[in-house]
């Protein structure tokens, strides 16, 4: 597997991540009431809507190398 | 030693259908799956073996002294490493060298801060409280984790300055074998980062 499939397997990862933690971080919110969760909740959600979009750049640009 | 005398540095070996060196990285990198998936599977069976109540019960997110926004930080600090980790080899690809050497370094940058932000806000925090790894089973396993993780990042780091500084002579000799080997540090550091993305949650908001 190249560094190439490698890092798409990463972004999916990290973006996956990134909607949890905003999940997370949104329902910390609603429970205790902290400003600063509400910033990293949606500040994730924007994070991995970047991710996707990156991963497609991404994919786009390396067209031509090979996945192993 | 050079390209010409290890053979199948740059072309894949006919029957792995990879160059040795990547075929390597991810021979170690099973090793290492096995290494961290015994220290997930512990950490699994004493979280679901502690006790509900009394001193050997397993802490609640307070009692943990764990900051959400630090471990958060952290974890944007690593994903973004791991962009400009692959943007430098891409940078390789395209025969960019200054390009490349640039991100390269604000890959070192980022696992510096990484390793600094660990050490300076959690452990030291930690260790001013006296919390140690004997304190509790669960800052037992927290500082296994943690501490071997940094451990990786912080040979990645030093694998990384090698081929930013004494390593690049190389490229004037044989840029496609560099390329390849910066491959493989990639590789590496996205599994070291792979590793964090799975650690992150089950520490720090589980």
């Amino acid at each position: 597997m190249s560094l190439k499939a490698f890092h798409i397997i990463f972004v999916v990862f990290s973006t996956l991540t990134a909607l949890g933690f905003g999940f997370w971080a949104i329902r910390h919110y609603r429970v205790s009431g902290e400003q600063a969760a509400l910033i990293a909740g949606i500040g994730s959600f924007m994070g991995g809507a970047v991710l996707i979009v990156y991963g497609r750049w991404f994919l786009r640009k390396l067209k031509g190398v090979s996945y192993l | 030693m050079s390209a010409e005398v290890l053979p199948y540095t740059i072309k894949p070996h006919p029957v792995t259908g990879l160059y040795n060196g990547k075929f390597g990285v991810w021979l170690f990198l099973a090793s290492e799956v096995m290494l961290f998936g015994a220290l997930f599977s512990t950490y699994i069976f004493l979280r679901i073996g502690a006790p509900e109540t009394g001193p050997a019960a397993w802490p609640s997110g307070e009692e943990t002294h764990l900051s959400w926004k630090i471990g958060g930080l952290n974890t944007l600090i690593l994903i973004l490493s791991s962009v400009t980790m692959v943007l430098a080899w891409v940078q390789f690809k395209m025969d960019n060298f200054g390009k490349g050497r640039l991100y390269l370094a604000i890959t070192a940058i980022l696992a510096i801060a990484f390793v600094a932000i660990k050490f300076k806000f959690e452990y030291a925090h930690k260790f001013h409280m006296d919390i140690v790894p004997s304190t509790s089973v669960f800052f037992a396993i927290y500082y296994t984790m943690t501490g071997l993780h940094a451990l990786h990042i912080i040979g990645g780091v030093v694998v990384i300055c090698y081929f930013i500084g004494p390593g690049a002579k190389l490229w004037d000799q044989n840029r496609e074998y560099y390329t390849n080997r910066i491959e493989c540090t990639g590789l590496y550091w996205h599994f070291v980062d792979l590793v964090w993305i799975f650690l992150f949650p089950i520490l720090y908001l589980l």
